[in-house]
């Protein structure tokens, strides 16, 4: 159920795309409409979430020092690690953000012969993360020549190293490929390991498999059923141009590969993908461990009702006086 | 209720299989030996919990106030615009498991609502529920659920199976921490009036009388009187600390667990004579007598103001600087909410050893110094006499507290103290210590006797760690600084690594400290006989030179 | 607190980058590609008509050029028949071009439209074309 349910709304989505322009002839609303509805909602919902987020304050300067601190001159600190400075701080969110370093870390941990626990390097989570984001974006940057009308700098670069195999015409871009397996490792490991399977929701197999959509739609139209790229990049220029057209001869393969485009960037701000904008925003991350060192200020402090010295004296005096604990008042005799 | 009689062997029968039903038709099983017991109306006194009521956690029927459900959805909303943690937290996992099996009391049970990630998401289903549009529309389908007392007592039971250690965050790609999402779940259900006794009570002596114990100021100076009476047995050394003295340099604040018990008792003895042999200027206090705060975990506003009592004691006192002993999540508060609290303290001074010179730059807002800090100071400077001969009966092995390893980051210190003050030293493996260090399983107020399963389930990691380098190395004593893993680690260790004693790093100091004038030594400070002496040793080892 | 200084920034990393695009082609001519057939060849053609129908050769030309490479160089069999029944010769420059004289207005326009780089000239010399 938590897997069929998003499988097959993913199914809807593309007999929704057949039926809206193969039957219903509705180019317009699959071509233009719905991919600006949809980067309307990515880039506002993304900068609302964002926002909401910022509008609530770290109170207290909490990251996850995961190595040594500043402390003494000839105690070496783990500047990356534990860092007490803002270019530590930048250097700890640009190891998690471009290489996954805490998923780096990841090992498996297990109860062996019924009597120990073993720890063991556990790096295909990492491998088949880092594969597929860093996959799926170039996918995306390579996807710039269909948006713009001269290349930008990087196209060339890109194109050269995605299709270095030089296998069959059009030359393969292994990005494509890769990203797809990895999606599906993303998928298969959600299946088959079982801890994994029972945390899974709907909304974790949806993405994958819209993505996986995407993906193959995408392989599709290049490799085997060819569409008109120029009739393509004709309706793509004409939406970055704001002057969308409708050109004949696109097959309702490009819609289904736009429509699940669409939906994957309206559904983003709405679900666990906000996670991009969010790893920015981790406290236990790109805070500084050095709140002894220098005063964070929480926002919302107040005061609270507390027991002072003065009323603990006063209940306790007589008794600190025989034990000969100095006390502020002399005890009324 | 039974006594707690499973067998090491029944415990380690550990099913990893999750159950056929989906989690969120799972009701929780409530059952003995894994949960605390209610906080009373009369043990809490003058600390004003909400909605404090008879209620029993083995019932049905918890006796929730009225309008529980509102309570519960108000302190939400209100968290997450007091809390960034909380809020983007609620919002981005994506359930990867990279958090599953990093859990000590998911090892320990195999229990998949212990699995930080599910934890989580107990709560995170209400507030999508809640909160979010697509859970308010789409529902079960979004991974949102209703509110209804079965999801408050599955809240409450797996946030008190949970001690904040924070293992999950260093995993998360996110930097998820459940600790911070269990903090916020313990306070919700503290609105409810669900606070467990063991929390509540040493949260009430703490307020009215300076320490979780309920020691009175009396009580606190005869008990060190008792250790000073020990010092001067074992080293014919009579010491005279101070109390509550106006004018001193340094005032020292410990966890009350130092002062009671073993085998706090003898770290706190290792303090009052590495201090006594420094001649340092310092004073106790009786009022601020807790470094600890069982505060911290009911609620946030509980914590600030169990902590009033620091640097107001020590503004009243006039001190320069106050250190700190040797405590688990006193340090995470010290070092990273503390100086946010109350602070910053600018009547004081920025902490300078008054025997090295050494200005702990680090601390220089709160004016806080560590021990290990203070000692490893002194060490590397070759300013104490050491003979860690004295600890050759000793095989050392080193537990990273949850707390000081995640939310401070102290590790080298305490080791290079370690190293100077015994000959043998062998760490754990690898993936079990610092920042990967497994917790006791009685952290955050949960080292209560009626819990017992939970908490040898818990720290079985740890002790299998230990464990190893006990078969391996022989280890039998396991260092740490903390005052819960003293007290909690003990019985852990003999439940699942008979043959180990639990030792705080300053009575290991103390062990080897060699005082001006002393007698010849012939036991350590436990009253065991000392090894073979072997030729004096001077202070600081092969870093004496580089003074 | 609430570091909004570092939160506008990245929002407007985020724009920047999501809106690429659409800044990226002001000032730029869009010239929606047209192909031209104004060559002496295919003006004297009495049925204009390529090797095989146009839509086929729109979508599939590059396939077609690859198959045919194939099939001459490694197997040394020149001779297409095309759907119609008719003969031609594999060839680029002896067939595709005699007619497509006009590389510049013909092939390029739209390759560049779409940022295609075809690797026909790495092995066969480009035609140098008068300039007009």
């Amino acid at each position: 159920m938590k897997i069929l349910f998003p499988f097959f709304m993913v199914i809807a989505l593309i007999l929704l795309v057949i039926a809206g322009v193969s039957g219903a002839k509705m180019h317009f609303l699959f071509g233009v409409v719905i991919p600006y509805a949809a980067l309307f909602l990515f880039v506002i919902g993304v900068i609302y979430r964002v926002t909401k987020w910022a509008k609530s304050p770290s109170p207290f300067c909490i990251p996850t020092t995961c190595g040594q601190q500043k402390s003494l001159p000839w105690i070496k600190q783990n500047k990356l690690e534990n860092p007490s400075s803002t270019a530590g701080v930048i250097g700890r969110m640009a190891l998690d953000v471009l290489l996954f370093r805490s998923l780096f870390r990841n090992q498996k941990g297990e109860l062996r012969d019924g009597s120990r626990f073993i720890y063991g390097s556990d790096k295909w989570l990492w491998l088949a993360g880092i594969v597929f984001h860093y996959t799926f974006l170039i996918v995306l940057l390579r996807h710039i020549r269909f948006f713009t009308q001269t290349e930008p700098f990087y196209l060339h670069f890109l194109e050269t190293f995605d299709g270095f195999l030089e296998i069959g015409i059009p030359k393969l871009f292994m990005t494509g490929a890769i990203l797809l397996a990895a999606a599906a490792y993303l998928l298969l490991r959600r299946f088959y390991i079982p801890q994994v399977r029972y945390i899974s929701l709907p909304a974790d197999y949806f993405p994958l498999f819209l993505i996986i959509g995407i993906a193959t739609t995408g392989i599709l139209m290049r490799y085997f059923l060819k569409t008109d790229i120029v009739a393509v990049k004709e309706l793509t220029m004409g939406l970055v141009t704001f002057a969308p057209v409708i050109p004949d001869g696109i097959g309702a393969l490009f819609y289904i590969h736009l429509f699940l485009v669409s939906a994957l960037f309206a559904y983003f701000p709405f679900s666990k993908l906000v996670h991009m904008g969010g790893i920015f925003m981790s406290p236990t991350r790109n805070m500084t461990g050095n709140s002894r060192e220098f005063y964070h200020a929480n926002p919302w402090n107040y005061p609270v009702k507390v027991h002072t010295y003065e009323e603990y004296e006063e209940e306790f005096r007589d008794k600190m006086k025989m034990a000969e604990i100095p006390v502020e008042k002399e005890p009324i005799k | 209720m039974g006594k707690f009689i499973k067998k090491p062997n029944d415990l380690m029968q550990i099913d990893y299989k999750s159950p056929q039903t989906d989690w969120m038709d799972t009701p929780a099983d409530i059952r003995e030996h894994m949960y605390l017991h209610p906080t009373k109306a009369k043990e809490l006194g003058a600390v004003d919990f909400p909605n404090i009521h008879e209620w029993k956690p083995a019932d049905k029927n918890w006796n929730l106030p009225e309008n529980w459900k509102e309570i519960v959805l108000n302190g939400i909303k209100e968290r997450l615009q007091k809390y960034r943690s909380f809020h983007v937290f609620m919002d981005i996992c994506v359930r990867c498991g990279a958090c599953a099996d990093k859990c000590h009391f998911y090892l320990g049970t195999g229990d998949p609502k212990n699995m930080p990630v599910l934890r989580a998401e107990l709560l995170r289903s209400v507030y999508r529920k809640y909160f979010t549009t697509g859970g308010k529309i789409f529902g079960k389908a979004a991974g949102a659920r209703e509110l209804t007392d079965d999801v408050i007592r599955e809240l409450w039971f797996y946030y008190y199976q949970c001690t904040e250690c924070r293992r999950c965050s260093v995993f998360c790609p996110y930097g998820i921490d459940q600790a911070e999402i269990t903090i916020i779940g313990r306070e919700l259900t503290n609105l409810l009036g669900l606070q467990p006794g063991w929390i509540g009570g040493p949260v009430a002596n703490c307020f009215m009388k300076g320490n979780h114990l309920g020691l009175e100021p009396h009580t606190i100076k005869s008990n060190i009187e008792f250790m000073l009476d020990d010092i001067e047995t074992i080293t014919g050394i009579k010491i005279e600390p101070t109390f509550n003295r106006k004018g001193a340099e340094i005032l020292f604040i410990t966890p009350s667990g130092d002062l009671f018990g073993m085998p706090g008792v003898y770290t706190a003895m290792g303090y009052l004579m590495l201090f006594h042999e420094l001649g340092l200027d310092y004073t106790w206090s009786t009022y601020a007598s807790e470094g600890g705060n069982f505060g911290f975990f009911t609620s946030n506003e509980m914590a600030k103001r169990l902590y009033s009592k620091i640097y107001s004691e020590a503004k009243r006192l006039g001190v320069k600087w106050i250190l700190g002993g040797e405590c688990g999540h006193m340090w995470r508060l010290w070092h990273q909410y503390q100086n946010t609290w109350w602070g910053p303290p600018d009547f004081m001074e920025a902490p300078v050893s008054p025997i090295t010179g050494t200005r702990f730059e680090h601390a220089s807002s709160a004016k806080v110094v560590h021990i290990a800090e203070f000692t490893a100071d002194l060490i590397k400077h070759g300013r104490l006499k050491l003979d860690p001969s004295r600890n050759d009966h000793l095989k050392v092995t080193w537990h990273d507290s949850c707390n000081t390893s995640r939310g401070m980051g102290i590790f080298e210190e305490p080791r290079y103290a370690l190293k100077n003050v015994c000959n043998h030293f062998y760490e754990m493996p690898e993936n079990t210590i610092r920042e990967k260090t497994f917790c006791c399983g009685s952290g955050s107020g949960i080292n209560a006797s009626e819990n017992m399963e939970l908490r040898m389930r818990g720290g079985l990691p740890r002790a299998n760690a230990v464990k190893h380098v006990h078969d391996i190395h022989g280890v039998n004593t396991l260092a740490n600084m903390c005052a819960i893993d003293r007290a909690s680690l003990q019985p852990l260790v003999d439940y699942w690594v008979p043959g180990v004693q639990v030792a705080g790093l300053h009575e290991l100091v103390a062990n080897a400290l060699v005082m001006k004038g002393e007698k010849e030594r012939t036991t350590d400070l436990r009253g065991e006989p000392l090894p073979q002496k072997s030729a004096q040793k001077s202070g600081g080892k092969e870093d004496a030179k580089d003074v | 607190m609430y570091n909004s200084g570092k939160v506008i920034m990245g929002i407007i990393i985020f724009l920047l980058f999501v809106a690429f695009p659409f800044y990226y082609n002001i000032g730029r001519v869009i010239a929606t590609p047209d192909p031209s057939l104004d060559t002496p060849v295919i003006n004297e053609l009495v049925e204009k008509k390529c090797v095989e129908p146009r839509e086929f050769m729109r979508v599939e030309h590059m396939t077609m050029l690859n198959d045919w490479k194939d099939s001459a160089i490694r197997d040394g069999r020149r001779a297409y028949i095309n759907t119609e029944g008719k003969l031609f010769e594999k060839s680029l420059q002896n067939t595709c071009m005699r007619c497509h004289s006009n590389k510049e207005r013909f092939c390029n326009e739209c390759h560049t439209y779409v940022a295609v780089k075809p690797y026909c000239w790495t092995c066969h010399i480009e035609p140098k074309e008068k300039k007009l």
